[in-house]
């Protein structure tokens, strides 16, 4: 073996071993990683009960309101599979509208109820003229 | 191209001469692509349904942040190159990428707050994405500050190479952490195999921008590289004729 062979090779073994333990350390913090649970997570039991955490989701169209003259508003996140009531008193983010992902931070009170500390609009990877809109809106 | 001519890019003289003549024609091009792009992007895309005119950040932030990874991959196939045949001009391209890196992670950084504070209504959050990308900056910072830190260079050229080959790891981490996790950071638009999910209106000086950061990078490295292979062959014969001869001639 030429020594630039031996080097060669002890480069991709340094590299093989450190993809390998990130891996295994990404793996154990998986959980940590995530940064919100969805609403069926919530529903199972998955997030804790007992601090705060992120809860992810779309704004269920119509269920929107708005007590008349403050700052708190009521709505249901769904992801398709469970639905969850939040409560939020505060400013919304300028993406914020019912259909729209948003991610919230807060607790679930013992009536299942998310009380949101925090309202976070997420956008998605889809860029579009305002004019081919209508048939994305039918699909 | 055979195995002999690229053994002949590793010739200081060679190499430096090539970076003095690719220069001038990266920065002509880059400059072009770039106007060109801005234009497409600013004034001929029609605005996005939901973010307005807001959307357009897209054409400076994803630029940016495609040329942080690509010149962190470059910066570490190097460091491999420089390690495995003790090769100058190798060390010198890898030592060249790093503030080059760092600046183009910075304005990815910038221009993602700069959109996220309106449209997610936080500038910053500790999601997969957004933290994966500040560790590359921090990576970045490392290698430039171990390579200030050791003053024998050949000692720093191989300690540092080092950093960046254990760093690469971080790469595919960032591109894969919106998919392998919950993120705020969407996913990603047009580096994946389907579709692009961006109207073709929009796409192309999108396109063209990447193309021009890409060459502007390739522009940098260039000048940059030179420099460094003066620096380190300042006492050769071949640089001191070089710059003799060019005094003749003017």
């Amino acid at each position: 073996m030429l020594p630039r062979h031996r080097r060669f090779t002890g480069l991709i073994v340094v590299l093989f071993g450190v993809s390998l333990a990130s891996f295994f350390v990404l793996k154990s913090f998986q959980e940590n990683l995530l940064y919100y649970f969805t609403p069926v997570q919530v529903q199972s039991g998955e997030a804790p009960i007992d601090r705060e955490f992120r809860m992810g989701g779309l704004v269920v169209p119509g269920s929107f309101k708005r007590e008349e003259g403050s700052l708190s508003v009521e709505f249901v996140m769904t992801d398709g599979g469970a639905s969850i009531r939040v409560k939020y008193t505060g400013l919304l983010p300028d993406l914020f509208k019912e259909g729209q992902g948003i991610i919230t931070r807060g607790r679930i009170n013992a009536s299942g109820v998310f009380s949101a500390i925090e309202v976070l609009a997420k956008h998605d990877e889809n860029y579009m003229p305002p004019k081919i809109q209508p048939l994305t809106e039918q699909t | 191209m055979n195995l002999k001519s690229i053994y002949k890019l590793g010739s200081p003289p060679l190499f430096y001469k090539l970076c003095i003549v690719l220069e001038p024609w990266y920065l002509i091009s880059s400059i072009l692509l770039i106007a060109v792009g801005m234009y497409g992007g600013l004034f001929v895309a029609p605005p996005d349904y939901q973010m307005g005119d807001a959307f357009r950040i897209i054409y400076f932030h994803v630029p940016s942040a495609y040329v942080s990874m690509m010149a962190y991959v470059f910066m570490a196939v190097s460091a491999i190159i420089g390690l495995t045949w003790r090769s100058n001009v190798a060390f010198s391209l890898a030592k060249s990428c790093a503030p080059i890196g760092a600046s183009f992670t910075f304005l990815a950084l910038i221009t993602g707050m700069l959109w996220g504070k309106p449209m997610w209504g936080t500038a910053w959050v500790w999601d997969a994405r957004l933290t994966s990308e500040l560790i590359l900056l921090f990576l970045y910072l490392a290698y430039i500050m171990l390579h200030l830190s050791i003053p024998d260079r050949s000692k720093a050229d191989r300690a540092t190479a080092l950093l960046a080959i254990v760093g690469v790891v971080n790469i595919p981490i960032i591109h894969y952490s919106v998919v392998w996790w919950n993120t705020l950071h969407q996913a990603s638009t047009i580096s994946k195999f389907a579709k692009p999910s961006i109207a073709t209106e929009m796409l192309w000086p999108l396109v063209i921008m990447i193309l021009g950061y890409t060459l502007l990078f390739a522009a940098f490295l260039s000048k940059r590289t030179a420099a460094e292979l003066a620096v380190r062959e300042k006492r050769t014969r071949w640089l001191q004729t070089l710059i003799v001869g060019d005094k003749n001639n003017a």
